[in-house]
């Protein structure tokens, strides 16, 4: 475990304060990853190192990626520093008292039961060491808050279970995508996870669209959610950000490093809770810039329009991927549903020539939110999901279902 | 003068016919008899708890979805946190509060017997209605056991049951807070100042005034969560303008302060065990009733931590963050104390005092997590992540956990006037401490790298730490049945070494001063007590 620090200037006292502790850490990190790959049937540990995420038989917080992720170590390391020395001496009095003032070497009890001095000393001398943490953390706790003069602002929107980016002040704005985990590494988890021996080092971490950002940039992320609470959170960068519906929060990183970094949602939203990773891609500026003009180019094509009217086939094809990325992870892939998830395939909700019904609970969600709306799909992806289910599976009613009757269905 | 020897005549037919078979604990209204019912009560949810637990470390053994589908994993996490919380832990204290504040005070019996009756038996249809919740459509809640606004929203009718069965629980808490109350105050024997009060019972006193602070703003939350479910209102539905920050400012006002409830009666036993097994008195007395006071005036200004990420102001982290890290002095205080307290004492080590120095020193370890989770940037880090679940196990289970068992060792002599086995009980000590740190040290490195609380299923890298926990989950739930199976039930029937009136050389305190076993009538009239108030002269 290498420590490799991002020294700031005005921290001088950062790196002179920790080698020695490091040393320790890393030693006992070795030590812990030979015993640990003795003990236990896992790969040893450099085989499944995934950079930019945790690390096998990892001790500490992340190597950072960001200088508030580094001042929060520095920080984490003098209070446990100061923790330790404290715990050392205090329990290494009461160890010497277990040790000599035992009955069974023949001590005999002394008499003392109290003193306002000592305790006075001691209320006062821990009140000073707190008081000492709280003005260490004070200026940090501030640096963290201050989100002005963004170079870039993003918004994250969490969504049972996926992150909705858009990109909405900067270089870039108006890109915006849904991150989904990788649909296999969410079926090897339904099969038992990795097999003996198997190595997935990005095992639930892996998504469809990254987030890309440009290094050396301050990144604002606004958070905001659809359904429930979700959090956004970025080990590397120190970053951890609750996501709460109706309401607008924000938190910033600026990388000082290119490369993967990797997040996990971080507050209970539901079900597949543990299946939102957060996967960020820190780029170049030019490389930034060139997958922003790609990105729009790609966007601007894809545009669905409307009022277009489709063939069948089209429909299907088209609606069978927005199932996938959307709808299998709880109706699943055959249709039946699971447990309190309803079946489409036979449902006839699903089956009804009224395409009304089916519409309509895509807009708005059903079941008391358990059916969340999708209203954020486009007007092509909700129709074309309705003619994939209509004509899927058991399902033979031959429907079309038109993106602008769902256009009028919003209004 | 006749109606008087009438009066004295038909008490004493009364002590000889106590009631019998089933009456005796259906109607019982013997603080005795309602202590041991809400501590095998109380034993009973920990197991059910536990075997939860060990389905979701079952779970988390390896990478991959083996045991159960992430649907009833969260139900179980939900579960678990609700049935040790409400189930186990509080009322193992009332409990002991029941068996031990009569005696320790030279009381007859707690003020409202009858209330004390409905208070325990109120949990059972609680406790029913609560793990009958996993045979509700759709499942028992699942939305942790803080549940937090809008999931909750989200869940089946289960969601309904458990917010009743937390009412129930909360009106038998707070009527067993009215008791132990009144009792303290109104029934010590003639001679107990308050300042002479044994520290168990200034424990108990500061928690129930904190109970009764609390309990109904709990009530408040999740009345307002069933509002919102079924009646249209949107006190933290976003849909409708509501705040779901706002629900857990709410729940955390009860959440801090409810942590210290779990907490202080346990400092309280503690208080008592290391004097008796050093020798020598409790240090500081005093200091320890206002430290104690402080921690549970400061629970009440401290709440936020649990939300730093949230996105509240910086001025709110700020005051947050301050007032947490002054909690640490109190607290620090106590610890102080006792160690002063064995400083020179005449200490031996019988296994009431190996789990107070257990609990000390692990407990401690806890404190000092506590420290470093109130900083908030480095909070930012660790929230919602296995750091905090290692950090609260550590306050909870080697806290208050540690701290009923020595009190149960202490005191067992006294319940069932018998010794338990010495070497049982060592085995039992060890064992624990073994498996507790085996299961739950792992996880503050799984949370420094990053690992969520309540997730079903974990990126590889976390996957060894995860397997040492499992193990030692596992040897820690077999340590507790051994306690059962091989030290609880032989006390209860009466197998072992007969205890005399005070089993322990240098123990203080009223409940010494009655035979072993206690007497089903105790103290019936007004004891006489010495100068300390620790010893009846007549």
């Amino acid at each position: 475990m290498t420590m490799n620090f991002i020294q700031g200037p005005g921290r001088p006292s950062a790196k002179a304060l920790i080698p020695s502790a490091l040393n320790l850490m890393s030693k006992a990190s070795t030590w812990i990853a030979l015993a640990g790959a003795g003990l236990t049937s896992a790969a040893s540990a450099s085989t499944y190192n995934l950079p930019g995420g945790p690390q096998p038989f990892q001790l500490n917080l992340p190597e950072p990626a960001t200088r508030l992720a580094a001042e929060q170590n520095w920080l984490h390391w003098a209070m446990m520093i100061i923790c330790l020395v404290i715990f050392i001496a205090v329990f290494g009095v009461m160890f010497y008292s277990i040790w000599k003032h035992r009955k069974s070497v023949g001590h005999k009890p002394a008499n003392f039961h109290e003193s306002t001095a000592v305790e006075i000393a001691w209320t006062v001398v821990p009140f000073i060491i707190v008081i000492g943490m709280a003005l260490m953390a004070t200026k940090l706790l501030v640096a963290q808050k201050d989100t002005s003069n963004a170079d870039l602002t993003i918004k994250a929107t969490g969504i049972q279970w996926k992150w909705g980016y858009e990109y909405i002040k900067g270089e870039g704005e108006g890109i915006a995508f849904v991150s989904t985990l990788d649909a296999g590494h969410r079926a090897l988890s339904n099969a038992g996870g990795p097999k003996k021996g198997e190595i997935v080092s990005d095992y639930l971490l892996k998504v469809d669209k990254p987030l890309v950002v440009p290094v050396n940039q301050k990144i604002r992320i606004i958070t905001t959610a659809n359904d429930v609470i979700h959090a956004f959170a970025v080990p590397q960068f120190g970053i951890k950000q609750d996501a709460i519906p109706g309401f607008v929060r924000d938190t910033w990183f600026r990388a000082e490093k290119t490369g993967d970094f990797y997040g996990q949602c971080q507050e209970l939203c539901g079900k597949e809770h543990a299946y939102m990773p957060i996967h960020v891609k820190v780029v170049t500026a030019e490389q930034y810039s060139a997958w922003t003009k790609e990105r729009l180019k790609e966007a601007a094509a894809l545009a669905d329009d409307p009022s277009k009217v489709w063939q069948q086939a089209d429909l299907v094809a088209r609606g069978e991927k927005v199932y996938a990325a959307n709808c299998a992870s709880c109706h699943q892939a055959s249709g039946k549903g699971a447990g309190p998830i309803k079946a489409l395939d036979g449902s006839a909700i699903v089956l009804d020539a009224d395409h009304l019904k089916t519409v309509n609970i895509l807009l708005n969600g059903a079941a008391g939110g358990s059916m969340p709306a999708w209203k954020q799909l486009s007007d092509t992806e909700i129709a074309a999901v309705i003619t994939y289910a209509k004509n899927s599976w058991s399902n033979k009613t031959a429907q079309l279902v038109q993106p602008a009757q769902v256009q009028a269905a919003r209004k | 003068m006749s109606a008087v020897i009438d009066h004295h005549a038909h008490d004493h037919d009364h002590d000889h016919h106590a009631p019998t078979g089933w009456r005796r604990w259906v109607f019982a209204t013997n603080h005795k008899d309602i202590g041991t019912l809400y501590l095998l009560f109380a034993f009973a949810m920990l197991m059910i708890g536990g075997v939860l637990a060990l389905i979701i470390r079952a779970e988390l053994f390896q990478p991959g979805l083996q045991v159960v589908n992430p649907e009833l994993f969260n139900q179980l996490t939900t579960m678990h946190g609700l049935i040790m919380v409400f189930g186990a832990i509080m009322p193992a204290f009332v409990g002991f509060a029941n068996w031990m504040i009569p005696l320790q005070i030279g009381a007859a019996d707690m003020a409202f017997a009858r209330m004390n009756n409905f208070s325990f038996w109120l949990m059972i249809p609680a406790a029913l209605m609560l793990a009958g919740s996993f045979f509700m459509p759709g499942g028992a809640p699942a939305a942790g056991w803080t549940l937090y606004a809008p999931l909750t929203l989200q869940m089946g009718p289960s969601m309904d049951a458990g917010i009743f069965a937390l009412h129930i629980l909360g009106a038998s808490s707070i009527m067993g807070s009215i008791n132990i109350i009144v009792t303290i105050l109104n029934m010590r024997a003639p001679g107990m100042t308050l300042m002479k009060m044994p520290m168990f019972v200034w424990t108990w006193l500061i928690t129930a005034y904190l109970l009764i602070a609390v309990m109904p703003v709990l009530a408040g939350a999740i009345t307002m969560t069933l509002t919102d479910r079924h009646f249209g209102t949107s006190f933290f539905n976003p849909a409708g303008g509501g705040d779901p920050v706002m629900y857990q400012h709410i729940f955390w006002f009860f959440g801090h302060p409810e942590v210290y409830i779990m907490i202080l009666p346990a400092f309280g036993i503690v208080s008592h065990i290391i004097p008796a097994f050093s020798r020598k008195r409790l240090f500081g007395y005093a200091s320890m009733v206002y430290a104690t006071g402080s921690i549970a005036i400061l629970s009440f200004i401290v709440w936020a931590h649990h939300m730093f990420t949230t996105g509240m102001p910086v001025t709110g982290q700020l005051f947050f963050m301050y007032a947490t890290m002054l909690i640490a002095v109190p607290t620090g205080v106590k610890v102080f104390n006792w160690i002063a307290t064995m400083w020179k004492g005449s200490m031996t080590f019988e296994t009431p005092m190996l789990f107070a120095v257990g609990f000390l020193f692990v407990f401690t370890m806890g404190g000092f997590t506590g420290l470093i989770l109130s900083i908030a940037p480095v909070d930012t880090q660790l929230q919602d992540g296995y750091y905090v679940v290692a950090h609260f196990h550590y306050v909870l289970v080697a806290g208050s956990l540690y701290a009923m068992f020595a009190g149960f060792y202490y005191w067992v002599p006294k319940w069932t006037g018998v010794m338990y086995s010495e070497t049982r009980g060592k085995i039992h000590f060890w064992w624990s401490l073994i498996s507790f740190n085996v299961t739950f040290f792992p996880m503050h490195f799984l949370g420094l790298a990053g690992m969520p609380r309540r997730y079903a299923d974990y990126p590889m890298q976390f996957a060894d730490f995860n397997m040492w926990a499992s193990v030692g989950a596992f040897a820690f739930g077999i340590a507790q049945v051994y306690f059962f199976l091989f030290i609880v039930w032989p006390t209860m029937r009466g197998i072992g070494e007969k205890a005399p009136a005070k089993p322990w050389e240098a123990a203080e305190g009223l409940e010494w001063e009655v035979p072993s076993p206690a007497p089903f009538h105790t103290f019936e009239t007004p004891p006489k007590l010495d100068a300390t108030a620790t010893r009846v002269i007549g």
